[in-house]
């Protein structure tokens, strides 16, 4: 039995995203067919999309934004013209001490609103620290009298704002919601591989979520190559690495406007996307392909090039002639010339033994088994970039589950697995958005175009350890009523969860405190 | 019977999470058993930090002067050897049972105060009861209307649960252990540990602000006239401390919390009452730690301008240890139901029936308590 429970807690919390609380019976399941359980996900038809009513394409966005920055452009030039100032968007302070209380659960489907996240998880990193949230209160002379409902008003959401936690609220639901969350997992993984930021701009943000359904999530059981296509013409990430800036020295559009190359989306190709530092290609070869790939643009507001917010091959920016890139010619045929060279480093060994190597350290171990590296990298080659093959090949090794669970979840990964062991489907992003920002880990905005990082140095660290831990309390605070941890331990780890963590669990001195134990137990944080 | 046409008295229990240890706020010194079996933390009539007497035979714990002040005003009394229907040990049944109402852990959606609420005649100035904290506490819930209301500050996880993590992860996973304590010293040393109050008085702080602001929410005219809400962290099974240290503590700040209603209700303190109970209580003897296990018998806290008291009210089992509950606890001689049963009958007018039915399913044995509130 423990033996069962371990290695069902292997299928749910390596492969998935933990076990869902309820009636899921999800660690049932997971015991009686491991490897079934995890690779059920993988044939399921279209199961790796992501269509949900209100999230629209990257060009009807695209108009969307443009029409909010023309009109937020207009009210600023109506503003400088009239010299009048600008109106004041928020209401008057609400007095400190006018507290009126929030009409609580007066229905059952009130409470369960009232419980689901709301709010950021903590205000900011800097208000952190159990002494640090007091001395405010403290200080001011009507001291924690903000009730529930009168926040200062705030500023409607603007359509940037709006889209991104759509796409926020839907990926998070369906990742609280998939069974086993191994194809989601597989989404996060690709989708932090070719990451963009949206922190980019607006536009980043725009399309931060559109760009992970349309470029990541229809290849993630497919073809590396046809995702590194997708991806590399994708605007937001012409936008994110500013190939759309980019402008061939000879050609037309450069020779006008006396401008050039940009490089770099064409290195991060290289060293990010494909072959990896030490891969083979040199710096000639980045100019290359930076040459091979400008006129890869995206039609602006003024449509000149086709429709706002498609992608387009402009042949007046691109650089005329042959180019060479690791030793190979390529002729100058438009737009094919660069699909060329991605199709080539698609398949280039130096790519498969970059991405064998990525994908088992994000699954097993941040030093992951040289034979597991090498057959995934065999698959690679093999079948051409056949991403499902490279996860069955995953699913199937020995190394994958007999490796001990080292690695700890990501902040992602975390309250992702609390909201699904807690059973609570988000219906608003803000919470799990406000947690993952403190915990360093913002949605869909990496610090630089390497992605998250995907170790423990990372994720295991002193100060995060401690917020982690400040987070568990919280959700604890909030969703411990009515729930046993003793019975979501069960859930969480059977078996397989240790004396001691059953112990400390079972003494807490109440359900919050067991709650956030449990919630930061090595059953639940390793993975 | 309503005390007044058209006002229904107040009332807020207190749930003191996590086992409040009955012997060191309420000792029995009187009792020769006492001081032997309670050890190092003890409290005695002498000494530098002496307890206050309550009557010849209780002593009040020294860091509760306010409650003090209000038992020789007789606003103020305490139940002693009082335990709620459950008998083992584990303190989310035991809180469970305290909150529901019923007899035994059932995992029942309602508690025992929306159930009494339900039971109010209608067109009541009830108004709505209030729930304070981020969500109602499960001797809230129910179909009865409340409010919610969360001080600014969400508590962020406390020095205890650190510890316990800790200790867990020293034995199951060294490398979290060795990251999360490195956190935690950063964290103190980032905020300047001499420049802030200490975790325990910090803890007694936000007791306080959390009843201040409960209080003027309750005494607005149209403000909430129930109310309810816990204070954690009473698991004192290491370092308790006597007179002064963990305990004391926390006691300070269900003291000053306490001092905050009775100055923040104003006037209307004088038909409020305030219930304080805890799920069980803690061990005779002091365990190899300095503290105190998981027991059984323990006490109440009345107060409030309605309540009939300077009194200690007790039919005490003594500590001797044949009397002892299963050889290591308080003997429990009153049923905290028949406590609570007499507030809400002498308080809100609910019939016997309602009460033992409804209220309290089962309880129909734990007859109301006669003449607790004034």
């Amino acid at each position: 039995m423990v033996r069962d429970s371990k290695i069902a807690l292997v299928a749910l919390n390596r492969f998935g995203f933990g076990a869902r609380g309820g009636a899921s019976g999800d660690f049932v399941n997971a015991a009686s067919d491991p490897r079934g359980f995890v690779k059920a996900e993988l044939s399921r038809p279209n199961g790796v999309l992501l269509e949900v009513p209100g999230l629209q394409s990257t060009p009807a966005l695209a108009k969307a934004v443009f029409e909010y920055q023309f009109e937020q452009q207009q009210a600023r030039e109506a503003a400088a013209k009239s010299g009048a100032e600008a109106k004041p968007t928020e209401g008057p302070p609400t007095p400190a001490g006018d507290a009126k209380p929030q009409r609580r659960n007066l229905s059952l489907s009130n409470i369960a609103q009232d419980i689901s996240p709301k709010e950021p998880a903590m205000q900011s990193p800097a208000t952190n620290g159990a002494n640090a949230t007091m001395a405010p209160a403290e200080a001011s002379p009507n001291p924690a009298m903000q009730p529930n409902a009168a926040k200062p008003p705030q500023q409607p959401l603007n359509v940037i704002q709006k889209t991104f936690r759509a796409e926020a609220l839907a990926r998070l639901q369906r990742a609280t919601l998939a069974e086993c969350g191994f194809v989601e997992r597989l989404v996060v993984f690709w989708s932090n591989h070719f990451c963009i930021s949206a922190n980019k701009g607006g536009l980043a943000r725009m399309w931060a979520g559109s760009f992970e359904r349309e470029a990541i999530r229809p290849h993630v059981l497919g073809r590396f190559g046809d995702m590194l296509k997708a991806v590399e013409q994708h605007p937001a990430m012409l936008f994110f690495l500013d190939n759309q800036q980019s402008l061939g020295p000879d050609s037309r559009a450069g020779q006008n406007r006396k401008r050039g190359l940009n490089e770099n989306l064409a290195r991060e190709i290289m060293e990010l996307h494909t072959l990896g530092v030490g891969g083979g290609y040199t710096q000639d070869d980045v100019t290359s392909l930076a040459r091979i790939i400008t006129g890869w643009t995206f039609a602006g507001r003024q449509a000149q090039l086709g429709p706002p917010g498609n992608f387009v091959f402009n042949a007046n920016a691109h650089q005329p002639g042959p180019q060479t890139v690791m030793g190979k010619v390529y002729q100058d045929n438009g737009i094919a010339q660069g699909e060329a060279v991605l199709a080539d480093i698609a398949r280039h060994p130096s790519t498969a033994k970059f991405i064998a190597t990525k994908f088992a350290r994000h699954f097993v171990a941040d030093d992951p088994p040289p034979a597991l590296v090498a057959r995934l990298q065999e698959t690679f080659s093999k079948t051409d970039g056949d991403l499902k093959a490279l996860a069955i090949t995953l699913v199937d090794s020995s190394e994958a589950w007999d490796a001990p669970l080292t690695k700890v979840r990501s902040p992602y990964e975390f309250l992702v697995a609390s909201g699904r062991l807690l059973a609570r489907i988000p219906e608003d992003p803000t919470r799990y958005l406000g947690g993952l920002n403190v915990l360093g880990q913002p949605l869909w905005s990496p610090a630089g175009p390497n992605g998250f990082p995907d170790t423990n140095a990372a994720w295991a660290a002193p100060e995060g350890m401690k917020l982690r831990l400040d987070i568990s309390a919280q959700i604890a605070s909030r969703l411990a009523e009515g729930i046993d941890p003793r019975d979501l331990l069960e859930l969480a780890a059977a078996d397989a969860a240790s004396e001691e963590t059953r112990h400390t669990i079972e003494r807490a001195e109440s359900r919050q405190q067991a709650l956030a134990l449990l919630l930061m137990s090595p059953e639940f944080q390793r993975r | 019977m309503l005390r007044r046409p058209n006002v229904i008295g107040d009332l807020a229990p207190r749930a003191v999470r996590g086992a409040l240890d009955g012997l060191a706020t309420v000792a029995p010194t009187g009792d020769p058993d006492y001081a032997p079996l309670h050890g190092s933390i003890a409290l005695t009539p002498d000494g530098p930090h002496p307890a206050l007497m309550l009557d010849s035979f209780f002593a009040l714990h020294p860091a509760m002067p306010e409650f003090a002040r209000m038992y020789h005003e007789k606003h103020a009394a305490v139940i002693h050897a009082v335990a709620t229907s459950y008998r083992d040990r584990s303190h989310f049944d035991g809180q469970d049972v305290l909150e529901s109402g019923f007899a035994g852990p059932g995992r029942v959606q309602s508690g025992w105060l929306n159930r009494a609420l339900q039971a109010l005649p209608k067109g009541e100035r009830v108004m709505s009861a209030l729930a304070v904290g981020p969500t109602t506490p499960l001797v809230l819930r129910g179909a009865a209307p409340t409010v919610g209301w969360t001080p600014a500050a969400l508590p962020q996880a406390g020095d205890d649960t650190a510890m316990r993590l800790v200790e867990l992860y020293q034995h199951r996973d060294p490398a979290l252990a060795s990251a999360l304590t490195q956190g935690l010293l950063l964290d103190k040393a980032a905020q300047g540990d001499d420049m802030k109050p200490k975790p325990g008085t910090n803890g007694a702080a936000a007791m306080r602000l959390v009843a201040r602001g409960a209080a003027k929410l309750m005494a607005a005219d149209d403000g909430p006239r129930i109310a309810a809400l816990a204070f954690d962290g009473w698991d004192t099974h290491a370092n308790e401390g006597g007179p002064v240290g963990r305990l004391a503590q926390l006691l300070s700040g269900l003291d000053g919390a306490l001092a905050e209603f009775e100055g923040g209700l104003g006037a209307r303190w004088r038909d409020t009452v305030v219930v304080v109970a805890t799920e069980f209580g803690r061990t005779v003897r002091i365990n190899g730690t300095e503290g105190t296990d998981h027991g059984t018998g323990t006490i109440a806290l009345l107060a409030g301008g309605a309540v009939k008291g300077g009194r200690v009210i007790s039919d005490w089992p003594s500590l001797k240890p044949a009397s002892l509950y299963q050889g290591r606890d308080l003997l429990p001689t009153t049923d905290l139901r028949a406590v609570i049963k007499g507030v809400l009958r002498d308080q809100f007018g609910l019939a016997e029936r309602v009460l033992a039915e409804t209220v309290f399913p089962d309880s129909a044995a734990a007859k109301p308590m006669q003449g607790l509130v004034a």
